[in-house]
This record gives structure tokens, sequence and C-alpha cells, in this order.
């Protein structure tokens, strides 16, 4: 369920847009309406979540420390794994953000009889997930191309790069080799690892099904089933300029990738997705481990109930007395007893 | 005397792993409460002591568990408060990608193989409920969207795993996001505090603690007897008689250790380490019986209860006027005084940035909060040759080191205690890299499930730890194993006893105490546990 639910939903967005261009031909609709509606809610709905977030304060700074602190001079502290400034926190959150770095530390545990543990070497994971992202990156800017007239010098550079082994006609992206093996292996472990399989909601499975039909529409469009592009770089260089126009003869494909892009815009800043803006925000991992040096201010901060000192003197006055303990008043004075005595069992 | 109860299976059998999963989803497999692997709630004395709401007796195992008749209204208003109040809260409830990464991370996970023991899934038992209640796909979609009901038996889930979570982080190291589990865990505690859901082990030393100043309860006269008869036990050893003072006003330094310390075995023997270096340097100092507890309950308990325990720190230095206030071997006392105490019970302003008065070193990390963790201090006092130290007086001890959760992943204090170790102790060896510092073990008994109802799964969740401990024991011989947390000292005999006999548990001032050359001591035959000293002949073996 939790795998076939997400399925047929990606596959039946890929029939909503081929029947809407082919049997109803609505391409206005898909090629303007949607993936303006898409882009829209993306912006919109990136900025509410993160506003929503920054909304509440962090009260307490929980930085997790993973390197020494900074204490002696003659002890030499992790700058970037327990920073103390505001460098440190920007070289840790680059380190995390470009490279994957707490991932970088996985491992896998292995139990043998005895028991005996041990942990093995294990960088899949964070492998398949740094070629991923830097995949989808790199198809995200290639695709400024069909945004720019002219197309920037970097864009080419980027193009020229992708295609560097060229393998086929048109050349064949690296990038794209990459993003779906990516995707395919992370799709692999979670119905292979039992554990993973276990967590898995279709939440996990919906956007790795949804960015491997628009790969798989991409790579059709771009290899196999040749589309109009002169066609559509008219429409996009349109969008882009919002004076929009849907020439005539582009294939139905081009339709179904558009719209799985503009599905997945859509449905970015509702779902996990958002753990691209979530990072940033991360309090383990973005403030300073400058607790002791620093007084950090609590906004909601309110005053509590507690024992004073008078108070616990005025219940212990004779025990203390007689244990020849300083005090503070020989007799008792007019404070109230601390509460009801509490005996030990 | 053993530790450990008849009832609990021998190693072998618990050894054995068990890491089917079950058949049906998670989300429709209920808790089933085992014995030995869960915790008994608090009494409702000690719950109305602290005000705390909803008092009365119960068990976990009853049907009925007399919550309010609101209850889930009273979660849900709890919930929408912290998602308010704690960015961490909202972030983590909404980032999470499950990618596993901490899923074997967690020593509960690995020593009972519950699947809900994975950081992940202890994290969707709360965000399950969050998506139903706080995000439009999970009330629209429900159970697609990986929301569902709260329910009693969810909230009884909730007890028994949120009060199976030691807050360790370790898994948040690995997360590629830093979602900190214990931070969930926390902010779930509290929501069950709300209805009155509180385990005995963590609420009995609170009421104790904001009444005699310490969790166990100890009254001023009983405080004084204690360090009284420690002065005579180091008399004996040493043949010096130190002076301990005790509430003294005008004192330059407060120094605060957790009560186990002067009330238990093997910390005690730490205790007389600190006596004898705070007499051999001349500090001048003070004890209090008003703040006789370092730990702070509060922390596995609610957010208000650490302000409200950690409050007579802070008082008890304005009154007696001291410099700044020094911190024993302590855990979770630490993760309190770095991560909250400024914040919460600042600012500090009457007391001065620490300055060693031995060696003139200013404490720059602690300017603001004003305390000092002992390894920082003893560490300094080393370096600049203060201290006459005997090393081959613990030649009988084969040492390891064993990294406490809080001060390794709040602080980062890794190398302090190592420096001193290595200065005190001729032999040291380290555990394997991926079981040590930030990667570090937990006990298995933190975050109030030290008691022994759960001893179970105390054992489950420190084979991990006594795994490492294992390997060095039987490569190297190791046959102390060293830690800085009088939970630690606590909870990890009981653990050695079991899965690694053979193996004791010592506090690192405790191997200071044996190798520290006292001005005019006698000479010592025995060190502070009383074990015979190894002779010049047997020394050269080794």
């Amino acid at each position: 369920m939790k795998i076939f639910l997400p399925l047929i939903a990606v596959l039946a967005l890929v029939g909503i847009a081929l029947a809407g261009v082919e049997l109803a031909n609505l391409q206005v609709f898909f090629g303007i309406v949607i993936p303006y509606a898409a882009l829209a809610v993306f912006l919109g709905g990136l900025v509410y979540r993160v506003l929503k977030w920054a909304r509440s304060p962090v009260p307490f700074r929980i930085t997790l420390s993973c390197g020494q602190q900074k204490t002696h001079p003659w002890i030499k502290s992790s700058t970037l794994d327990n920073p103390h400034s505001t460098a440190g926190v920007i070289g840790r959150m680059a380190l995390e953000i470009l490279f994957f770095r707490s991932l970088f530390r996985n491992t896998r545990l292995e139990l043998r009889k005895g028991p005996k543990l041990s942990y093995e070497w294990e960088k899949w994971l964070w492998l398949a997930a740094l070629a991923f992202h830097y995949a989808f990156l790199m198809i995200l800017l290639r695709h400024l191309r069909f945004f720019t007239v002219p197309v920037p010098f970097f864009v080419n550079a980027l193009d020229q790069l992708d295609g560097f082994f060229q393998i086929s006609v048109p050349a064949l992206y690296l990038s794209d080799i990459i993003l779906v093996a990516a995707a395919t292996y992370l799709f692999l472990r979670r119905i292979v690892i039992p554990q993973i399989k276990y967590i898995s909601l279709p939440a996990d499975y919906f956007p790795l099904f949804l960015i491997l039909g628009l790969a798989t529409s991409g790579i059709l469009m771009r290899y196999l089933l040749r589309v109009d592009v002169e066609a559509i770089k008219e429409l996009t260089i349109g969008l882009a300029a919002f004076r929009p126009v849907v020439p005539a003869g582009i294939g139905s494909l081009f339709y179904v990738h558009l719209f799985l892009v503009s599905v997945l815009f859509a449905y970015f800043p509702f779902s996990k997705l958002m753990h691209l803006g979530g990072i940033f925000l991360s309090p383990t991992r973005n403030l300073a481990n400058n607790n002791r040096m620093r007084r950090h201010i609590n906004p909601w901060n309110y005053p509590v109930k507690v024992h004073t000192y008078d108070e616990y003197e005025e219940e212990f006055r004779d025990k203390m007395q007689a244990a020849g303990l300083p005090l503070e008043r020989e007799a008792s004075g007019d404070l109230k007893p601390a509460g009801l005595p509490l005996e030990k069992e | 005397m053993s530790d450990i109860p008849e009832s609990i299976p021998k190693p072998e059998q618990l050894g054995v792993i068990d890491q089917q999963l079950p058949r049906s989803d998670w989300m429709d497999t209920p808790v089933v409460f085992k014995h030995g692997s869960y915790c008994y709630s608090a009494k409702s004395k000690f719950m109305s002591y602290l005000d705390l709401p909803n008092p009365r007796d119960w068990s976990p195992m009853d049907k009925d568990w007399k919550l309010p008749n609101d209850w889930q209204r009273i979660i849900h208003e709890g919930l929408r408060e912290r998602l308010s109040k704690y960015r961490s809260l909202k972030v983590f409830m909404d980032i999470c990608v499950r990618c596993g990464a901490c899923a074997d991370k967690c020593h509960f996970f690995i020593g009972s193989g519950d699947p809900k023991n994975m950081p992940v899934l202890r994290a969707e038992l709360l965000r399950s409920v969050y998506r139903k209640d706080f995000t439009t796909a999970g009330k629209i979609l429900g159970k697609i969207a990986g929301a569902r009901e709260l329910t009693v038996d969810v909230l009884k889930e909730w007890y028994y795993y949120f009060y199976q979570c030691t807050e360790c982080r370790r898994c948040s190291v690995f997360c590629p996001y830093g979602i900190d589990t214990a931070e969930i865990t926390m902010l779930a505690r509290e929501l069950l505090n709300l209805v009155g859901l509180n385990i005995g082990w963590t609420i009995e030393p609170c009421a104790n603690c904001f009444r005699t100043g310490n969790h166990l309860g100890i009254q001023p006269h009983g405080f004084a007897d204690s360090i009284e008869f420690a002065v005579d036990e180091l008399e004996e050893i040493t043949g010096i008689r130190v002076d301990a003072p005790i509430n003294k006003k005008g004192a330059e330094i407060l120094f605060i250790t957790p009560s186990a310390d002067y009330f238990a075995s093997p910390h005690y023997y730490t205790l007389l380490g600190y006596l004898a270096l705070f007499h051999e340097i001349g500090l001048d100092y003070t004890w209090s019986t008003f703040a006789s507890e370092g730990g702070n309950f509060g922390l596995f308990t609610s957010h208000e209860m650490i302000k409200r325990l950690n409050a007579k720190m802070y008082a008890e230095a304005k009154r007696l006027g001291v410099k700044w206030i020094l911190g024993g071997e302590c855990g979770h006392m630490w993760r309190v005084v770095h991560q909250y105490m400024d914040t919460m019970n600042g600012p500090a302003d009457f007391l001065q940035e620490p300055v060693s008065p031995i060696t003139g070193t200013r404490f720059e990390n602690a300017r603001s909060t004003k305390m000092v963790h002992i390894t920082e201090f003893t560490s300094d006092l080393i370096r600049n040759n203060k201290l006459k130290l005997d090393p081959s007086r613990n030649n009988h001890w084969r040492a390891t080191f064993h990294d406490s959760c809080n001060p390794a992943r709040a602080l980062g204090l890794f190398e302090e205690p190592r420096y001193v170790i290595r200065n005190v102790c001729n032999n040291f060896f380290e555990m394997p890299d991926n079981t040590i510092r930030e990667q570090t073990f937990c006990c298995g008994s933190g975050a109030g499930l030290g008691n022994d109802e759960n001893m179970e799964m105390r054992l489950r969740g420190g084979l991990p730890r006594a795994n490492a401990v294992r390997h060095v024991h039987e490569k190297h011989g190791v046959n102390i194993l060293l830690c800085m947390c009088a939970i630690d000292k606590a909870t990890l005999p009981p653990l050695m006893e079991y899965w690694v006999p053979g193996v004791e548990v010592g506090g690192i001032h405790e191997l200071v105490a044996n190798a520290l050359v006292l001005t005019g001591e006698k000479e010592r035959t025995t060190d502070v546990r009383g074990e015979p000293l190894m002779k010049e002949e047997d020394t050269k073996d080794v």
C-alpha cells in the first residue's frame, strides 16, 4: 500500500497530463496556467514555511558538539565540529549543506553472535544522497538555457561539462545517468533494507517516483522520442518573460514532463522536501557552542516557583544548629515552612 | 553481592537479539508493556509536593490510567504551545526524510531490536499526532500522510518509548539535519507531564532535590556527617586531616557535585579525590548543604523543572558571596549548566569571571556562567606543574575512559579528562573510535531510567557500551572503566558485572586521589578503595 499508492498517484499524474493535452486540448492550461500556479505555490509556500518556523524562537542553545570545545589554549579545539564563533558556524553549516558531513559519519551496525557488535564502513547512503542532489542541481541549472536568450556562459559551460563524454548524439548527460541511478538506489534501499522499509511512509516514495517520472520523461524527450525543441523554447521563454504563448506542435510528452515538474514544485513546500529550508534553521547545527561564554536570552522566560534558602533554613534550622552548621538566623522567623514535610519511607 | 536480580535472563539469552520486525505496520502495532522494560509511575505525594498536574496513585499496568477527562485537549494545547515556543520542535517535526541513518545508532534499538527504538520511529510517535492535528495534509489524508489520531493506546506508547530514551543524543550526531531526538523526547515528556504521566525515578529525586537540595533527600546534618566521614577515611589512608568547610560565607569558590558522590560507591572514592586535591592546593572553597546537588532531574521532566531546581546554585553562590562555582564529575548537570543555566537562572553578574587561584588561569570559556568543570580545573593544575603526582600508584589499574554523553555531546569535553587520566595513570587504553568521544555510547540508564524495574532494558541498552569495554578488556586487560558522571558510576557497575565481569568502575578524581602525593602524607600501602598498591617488582612485569 505504502509503495503502490504513491506509484499509482504518479502514474495518474502522467495520465492526467496526457489526457488533458491529447483528448481535451488543454495546452494552455498545462503549458501556462499550471506552471505559473505551481511556481506561485512554490515560492509562496517556501516563504510561508520558513517564516512559520522562524516565528518560533530558539530559547535555548542546544548545539551538538562533535569535537573538542574551546577551553585551554594548549588544547586544540575543533572550530568546525564544535564552533565557538560565527565563522566556525558558517564553516560547519557549509560542510553540512555542501558535503552532507553528518551523513558522512554514517556507519553500519554488524551484530554477530556472542553478542559482538562492530560498526562497518558505510558511505553508500552519503554517496547516493550527494550524487542525487548535485545531479539535480546540475540539471536544474542546465535547464536555464530554455529560459534565457542569450544563454549565459556558465549554463553553456555546465552543459559542456555535463556532456563531456560524447557517448551519443545528442551528447549523453552524466547528470541524467547519475540522477536516475542515485534515485533508483535510494528507492531500492527503501524496499530492500527491512528497517528502512518499515519506517518509510507514502510520503517517502511519492517524491522518488515523481522525480524518476520526471527524469524518465526528460530522457525520453531528449534521446528517443524527439520533440520540437524550438517550439518548447518559444513556450518557456514566453513563460519566463511573462508573455506566454503556446506554439503548436509540441509533443504531449513535453506536457507530461512540465506537469510533473509543476507538481513537484507545488508539493515541495508542504512535504519533507522542505528539509532544504529546514537544514538552515536546525538549532543543533547552526549555533555557536559558546553557552558558557555568552549569555543567551529566552524571549518567553517566566518566573517559576523555587525553594528559597530561607524556607530551607526554616525547615531544617534545628538540625543544622545541632550539626554546628552556620545559620542566617538563630531562631525561627516569621517565614512559612517550605511545604508538607516529606519523610523518606 | 549482585546488583542483577535473579529474574533477568542470562547474558547468553539476552544477547540473542530478535531483529525480526512485526508483520504489521508500526502504527497498527500496539505497545506491550514488557516486564523489566518500563518505568514505574511517580507517587502522588511527590507530584503534589512539586504541584504537578493530576497527582494520583496508578500503575502503567492498570487498564485505566486515571487521565483527566479532557486529556486530549490538554495535550493538543500543550503541543501547540511548545511548537510556538521551540523552533527546534517545529523544525524537527517537519524535516525528517526518514533516511534511516539514525536507526542503528541507538543503544536501545541495538540491544532490543524493537523498531520503535529507532530514533526515527520514536520521533514519528509524536510526529504522527502532530501531522493529524497541525498539518493540512494530515487532516485530509490521515494515514496516507503518516498521520494518526491521539488515542489512549498512542499515549501509552508515548509513555513506554519516551521513557525508554536516555536523551543521549548519539543519533543526532549522524542525522543530516541535526534532528535531536533528545529534544523531541524532552518535549514529549513535558506533554505526558501535563496529564500526570510521570515516572517515579525522576519525580522522587526532583521532589527531594527541591526540598533538601539533593536527589537523595539528605538533610543538612546528614550531609555534614557524610563529609566528615570522608575526611576521617581520607585521614586513615593518607595520614592527612583535610579541612572541608560547609556553608562558609566568603569562601572564594563554591563546589557543587552530585549527591551520589558523598553517599554511593564507587562515587565516594571520587569524593576523596576532591577533598585531597582541594587540601593539597590550599583552595579557599566551600561545600553547601542547600546546593548539595549538581544533577538536575528536571532535565528529564520539563524545562520548568530544570529552572526550579537549578535556581539554588546561583542563589547559594550569591548568599555565600563566592567568586565563582566549581562543578564536580556529573553528566547531565553539565548539560544543564552549559545549555540552560545562564539563560534560565542568570545573569550571574554577582559572580566574577573564573580564575584559578593557584595558576592564575582565566577560564574564558566560562566567563558568563562562572561555572568551571573539575577536569578543566585539574588539567590546568597539572599542566602548570602544581601537583606532585605518582602515577605508579595506579599501576594496578588498566584503565579505559567512557565519555559520558552529556559532557561529550553538549560541551565537547574530550581532552581535559584524558589529559588528567594520562598524568595519573600509566596504563590507559582507548575503546574503538566509533564508541568514544562524540560517538560515545550511553550507559543505557540516563534520563531517569536507572531504576531497577527497568533492569532488563538497561542491560540491553548498555550492551554497545559494554561490548566496547569488553573489546579493550580482552585486548589490553583493562580492569577499570573511568567516567565522570554520577549516573554512569551508579549504573555501569551492574552493566559490567553482567556483560564484562572483571571490570570495575571508577571516577577520574579517584585515580587523582591515588596518584596525588600530599605534603606530609604517610607512606601509602593501599589505594582509596583499600586495595593494596602494587609493589615495585610487580610493576616491572606489567
